[in-house]
């Protein structure tokens, strides 16, 4: 681990102790008198205090009553360094800080712009009460400075202010005037107030924003005055314009397009996320068409990027990929791995060429694959072999091809690589039963090389399915049945399935392990699981074998290759925050970042209807709708561009965040019947369970109920009684099957 | 350095999403509340060791105790593989420079994006300001640093980050900013900052007007082990250095297809990849090259290119990158190698390369230099050339052949032997693939050519402009 470090001076000190290096510094700090005239000794001592804020553990709070002095010298350098002496400390000795409250509030009449700005930025960074009352009177009058520079600096203060004091600003006219702002006729100004609003907006429940077609339009018309971060900031307030006309949202798409060709990542990101919301409300094929082709080139043009950029560009493109198939219909050969990629990258891209592959160039695919298979890091190979197996599933009419790669690479022999196979192999035999069975042999072979749980379970899969066909299949399980006890519980189950499979398939071979082996899973284990199934087998197989057969070895549920795909509701909020961190994650948004506020698409005239919505989440758009509109029309009115409210009673949160599932329509009906259903369910359940004692005691009865079944029953019937019987379990034995997989 | 108590630690693996306890002097009427706030809370810098050189908060969100969880997340994990990485409500997006890890804090659901375009931005401005932007430059300018980041970023929202504008208030040691003092000085700057321009000064003179256009391609080749080109295509990176006085309109023209053959750009025209393969050839054959995709400086007027295609801005002085854009089609590669490389038993490798100059015989490469891959138990190897000299790299596990000089369309060969140790534990050789590094004056691999570089400006001066052409090896590899 780390040790602790001796505190660094700036021209290589000495080590001292800490209380030893703040005395020298003070006295440094004082030094110099009035024959100072530049104050540069003041200015080398406030350099190394600055220097060891961060490096000296806090031994500088101790300077904080001298630093105070010097605030008031006229030199701005001093003064700097005092202010971040300020903000760094002020919340750790809050009544020193207070000393400085008269300077800074001096400051902010200072006739230098620059002067007036970094007090305003300064003192709202305390998080003091004192402070941030002391803030909010001078900050209304800086709002309305005649220099663009304060008056952004203000946009930005009132949402700090915001952050610190919430009621504060609330029960203020802060954000009435942050609204009239918006008509400034700098464009920096104008981003910086449509940042601080919608970062206002972000941390309220009882505040909306709305900007109308008018506003927006003017927005837009404004981003090629802004700098690269302002036109970030105006794009992500368009995410709250709602486009009551197909026409009002294509004009605007394709007026942000230009954007596209921005050389900031953060631009182009963002307008993608502009363009893909305009595109629900847009309605026309030809439209969509055309703006997708424009998403393409810039998302691609990402990847020369640094890897980080690139890698957040791939992932988007993983998430756009779902929402709109059309937008990279690249060559995909882009999206090849270049070795020295980061493994982040790398992966990520494989995911990618894995989405892509189609019949056509699937010889392509399958030829880099294998080409990353022989790679070094084996998190990467294992994901390039999987990625093969799962192209076998995905496009049928290359399987075959697919999984002669994989034989291939089987024979290399590399343990990791012939494990990953095996697993991939599993699954292809479950895709296409009867199909490609002459490849056993080749798979068995490499048994003795398998060390890993999942592998392990794969091949005794394999084994159990095809017992009939593989000649010493019973010689196989034996092996591994030696070592039962010492195997993770995952190939415990699938050995225990596999000993009934052989013994139904092979009744002479298997009816020596099968006892042996129920035997083990009822009575020699802790796990639930196993003992469960263990029972179920145990009951399937001595009451009624014919059906046993049907149960163990009969239809499994179709696979497929397509399991990641996002679900409708998250790939339609991830594509509301393209650029941003979930993207990184492609998972539900309030899973990663709770606090996060929820973004849905919300419903005009002009939303297009996607195929994939339920008509339970338009219905409760539709409730929703009517208390927006009204705050929307009420507040445009009286502000130019976009609005932001504030509903002041905190008691009846009006505009409380959308409830995305209120009952509509059939909804109270079906919400009613819902827990009587489950009132009466729990009710038969309890009587059900109160009958069962009898039934138990009679079907334990198994030597009575022997002689019904085969012959093969009386293997069993020599094994102890079961202690409880379960008949759910027994109900959905077919579940059992599905657990292995 | 504060001692790292597990205890603190694990307690925040526990409470993801968790706020910290309010501090005691606001409990009173003040709180802090569940912050979703999506832009930055705080800019750390690390050195290697893990020490924490730079920490500026922006946000009360951004604790102290998070260098210390960063650093035993991260910097000391070595089974890091990502650049992000969130724990509870907090997310750590970091850069690796040099020898310094630029970290930045944010909580929520972030614009990351934008978080990696600052971060990068940050080291640009380091690099401006410092030359070399590592572990010695920031504790030689802690001051300057905090002064930046308090410039650059306000309550986390990046604002102007133009070196230029910044360097006339905010300035390195000794150079004394005897303007920022002066309340009229001061409004020119900030003016200056919050500008429709605020990438150039007005007031720029100089007596000689020249502007200097660089354009450098990065060719990018990936070719298969039996000698099909998987990939290959051009990045390129317009570089202009402007020396112009006043506020120069710049008109900017390329031998772009879009422009010159204007029927086919209908429809945005960018992206349709399909059927057009033979008549793209052939207009290439005219002159002509189109470009996939480009992206420009801030100051171009980017609704003036997606309209007609024409490229116009006021530059800022000195040296900026005024486009990228991409090629993918007819790429001209420089070189062709061809590699034989025989496995023999499991103690010796033999290779024969043979790499061919594709270009006019009027130029020359200079550096190229071919990395040759060998196993990782190769004990000794022996080289022979028909030019240049190569070397067994043991460290890098290549032999290195360089080339200081290589005129067009010739051909040279590099025998070599590598001789292996036997080992325990046989496993196959991965074979990554050899590698080329060079650069080309006067040659662009796809094509490109400036048409015209127009200067417009109300003094109405004369300027002289100069054009240079370079293509690198961006990744050029063959596989064998």
């Amino acid at each position: 681990m780390f040790i602790g470090i001796a505190p660094v001076g700036l021209h290589g000190s000495r080590s001292r102790n800490p209380q030893g290096k703040v005395a020298e510094l003070r006295q440094e700090l004082n030094s110099g008198g009035k024959k100072d005239k530049n104050y540069s000794a003041k200015k080398i001592a406030l350099k190394k205090i600055v220097a060891n804020m961060t490096m000296s553990n806090n031994d500088m709070v101790a300077l904080f009553p001298d630093v105070i002095e010097c605030m008031n010298l006229p030199s701005l350098e001093i003064k700097k360094m005092c202010f971040l002496f300020l903000v760094n400390y002020s919340r750790m000795k809050p009544e020193v800080a207070l000393k400085a409250l008269p300077i800074l509030v001096d400051d902010m009449g200072d006739n230098n712009p620059l002067v007036r700005a970094l007090a305003l930025r300064t003192i709202s960074y305390v998080h003091v009460r004192e402070f941030v009352e002391a803030t909010s009177q001078p900050l209304t009058r800086l709002m309305q400075d005649n220099d663009p520079y304060v008056r952004k600096t203000a946009a930005f203060c009132v949402a700090k202010l915001y952050e610190h004091d919430k009621k504060m600003v609330e029960n203020s006219d802060l954000i009435d005037r942050l609204n009239r702002m918006l008509k400034d006729e700098n464009p920096t100004v104008v981003s910086s107030v449509l940042a601080s609003l919608v970062d206002i907006w972000g941390r309220s429940e009882s505040i909306s924003l709305t900007i109308d077609y008018v506003s927006a339009s003017k927005l837009v018309s404004i981003l090629p005055d802004c700098s690269e971060w302002g036109q970030t900031y105006i794009l992500e307030a368009l995410m709250s314009y709602v486009p009551q006309d197909t026409a009002e949202a294509l004009l605007l798409a394709e007026r942000v397009a230009p954007r596209l060709s921005h050389q900031n990542s953060a631009v182009v990101l963002t307008s993608c996320r502009v363009i893909l919301y305009l595109m629900n409300y847009i309605a026309g094929e030809k439209h969509i068409t055309s703006l997708c082709k424009k998403l393409s080139p810039p998302l691609v043009t990402l990847l020369s990027k640094p890897p980080e950029v690139q890698y957040l560009a791939l992932r988007n493109a993983i998430l756009i990929l779902q929402k709109r198939p059309e937008v990279l219909r690249n060559d995909i050969r882009v999206f090849f791995c270049n070795y020295n990629d980061p493994i982040y990258v790398k992966v990520t891209k494989l995911e990618l060429m894995f989405m892509l592959t189609t019949k056509e160039n699937i010889s392509v695919v399958l030829a880099e694959l294998r080409e990353y298979a022989t790679e070094i890091d084996v998190h990467f190979v294992r994901k390039a072999v999987r990625a093969i197996g799962k192209l076998a599933i995905k496009i049928e009419s290359s399987a075959k091809q697919c999984i002669n790669t994989l034989l291939e690479l089987v024979d290399a022999k590399i343990p990791y690589i012939v494990q990953e196979a095996t697993v991939v192999i599993r699954n292809i035999f479950r895709k296409y039963p009867n199909q490609y069975e002459s490849i056993i042999s080749h798979v068995i072979r490499n048994i003795d090389d398998l060390d890993e749980p999942e592998a392990k379970a794969a091949v005794i899969w394999i084994i159990g399915q095809y017992a009939d066909r593989i000649d010493n299949s019973d010689g196989l399980l034996q092996d591994y049945l030696a070592t039962f006890h010492d195997e993770t519980v995952e190939v415990q189950l699938a050995l225990l399935t596999a000993t009934v499979k052989l013994f139904i398939q092979r009744p002479t071979k298997g009816q020596q392990l099968v006892p042996q082996v129920l035997k083990w899973c009822t009575e020699e284990t802790d796990d639930p699981d196993l003992r469960d199934r263990g029972y179920m087998y145990w009951r399937l197989l001595s009451t009624d074998p014919a059906t046993a057969k049907q149960v163990v070895m009969g239809q499994k549920p179709p696979i497929t290759a397509e399991s990641e795909k996002l679900d409708p509701r998250t790939l339609e909020e991830l594509c509301l925050n393209v650029g941003t961190l979930a993207t990184v994650y492609l998972k539900p948004i309030h899973q990663v970042f709770r606090a996060a506020r929820p973004r849905r698409l919300l419903p005009s005239p002009a939303l297009q209807q996607s195929r994939t919505e339920s008509s339970s989440d338009t219905g409760s758009m539709l409730e929703y709708n009517p208390p927006s509109a009204t705050m929307a029309s009420a507040s445009t009115s009286n502000s130019g561009l976009a609005t932001i409210t504030t509903t002041g009673v905190p008691v009846t949160p009006i505009n409380a965040p959308p409830p995305p599932h209120l009952p509509v329509g059939p909804g109270p009906n079906a919400s009613s019947t819902g827990p009587t259903n489950m009132n009466e369910a729990a009710h038969a359940a309890d009587a059900y369970f109160s009958g069962i004692g009898s039934q138990q005691m009679a079907s334990l009865d198994l030597d009575g109920s022997g002689g019904g079944g085969a012959p093969q029953t009386q293997y069993v019937v020599t094994q102890n009684q079961q202690q409880v019987y379960q008949p759910q379990l027994a109900g959905g034995a077919a579940t059992g099957e599905l657990l292995l997989l | 350095m504060p001692n790292m108590q597990s205890g603190r630690c694990t307690s925040f693996f526990i409470l993801p999403g968790g706020v910290d306890p309010p501090h005691p002097c606001f409990r009173s009427s003040l709180q802090l509340h569940d912050s979703t706030s999506t832009m930055l809370s705080g800019i750390l810098v690390f050195n290697q060791k893990g020490e924490n050189l730079i920490f500026r908060a922006f946000r009360s969100d951004c604790r102290p105790r998070l260098a210390d969880i960063f650093r035993i997340q991260v910097i000391s994990n070595p089974q890091v593989r990502s650049p992000i990485l969130t724990l509870g409500s907090t997310t750590f997006s970091h850069v690796k420079h040099e020898n310094i890890y630029l970290v930045a804090v944010t909580k929520s659901n972030a614009n990351a994006a934008l978080v990696f375009e600052f971060l990068y931005r940050l080291i640009m401005l380091g690099k401006s300001y410092f030359g070399k932007f590592d572990e010695e430059a920031v504790k030689n300018n802690f001051v300057l640093i905090y002064e930046l980041l308090d410039e650059i970023l306000d309550f986390g929202y990046p604002q102007n980050t133009d070196p230029d504008t910044l360097k006339m208030y905010i300035t390195t040691e000794g150079v004394k900013s005897a303007i920022t003092n002066n309340p009229t000085d001061s409004s020119r700057i900030t003016q200056q900052a919050t500008g429709a321009q605020s990438w150039r000064r007005a007031d720029i003179k100089y007596r000689k007007n020249e502007a200097f256009v660089d354009v450098i391609e990065d060719v990018n080749l990936l070719m298969s082990a039996t000698g099909t080109v998987l990939r290959a295509d051009v990045n390129g990176q317009i570089v202009m250095r402007a020396y112009l006085s006043g506020t120069p309109e710049c008109k900017f023209g390329l031998n772009d297809r879009l422009l010159l053959d204007p029927g086919e750009s209908s429809s945005g025209g960018r992206g349709n990849d399909s059927g057009l393969g033979t008549s793209r050839a052939t207009r290439a054959a005219a002159g002509s090259v189109t470009l996939e995709d480009c992206q420009f400086h801030q100051c171009v007027k980017l609704g003036r290119f997606d309209a007609d295609r024409i490229i116009s801005f006021v530059p800022p002085d000195g040296e900026f990158e005024l486009m990228r854009y991409r090629a993918t089609e007819n790429v001209n590669l420089p070189f062709k190698v061809h590699p034989i490389v025989r496995e023999i038993g499991t103690t010796k490798v033999e290779y024969s390369v043979a790499i061919k100059a594709n270009y006019s015989s009027k130029l020359f490469a200079t550096n190229v230099v071919i990395r040759i891959p060998t196993p990782l138990n190769t004990a000794k190897t022996t080289e022979r050339t028909s030019q240049g000299r190569a070397k067994y790299e043991p460290e890098q596990n290549n032999i290195v052949w360089k080339i200081a000089r290589f005129s067009g369309q010739s051909e040279f060969v590099l025998n070599a032997e590598a001789t292996l140790t036997s080992m325990t534990h046989q496993k196959a050789w991965s074979r990554p693939p050899l590698s080329l590094s060079f650069s080309l004056l006067m040659f662009t691999s796809s094509g490109l050519l400036v048409r015209y570089l127009k200067v417009f400006e109300k003094g109405n001066y004369s300027s002289v402009k100069w054009v240079r052409y370079m293509t690198r090896a961006g990744s050029y590899e063959i596989r064998f």
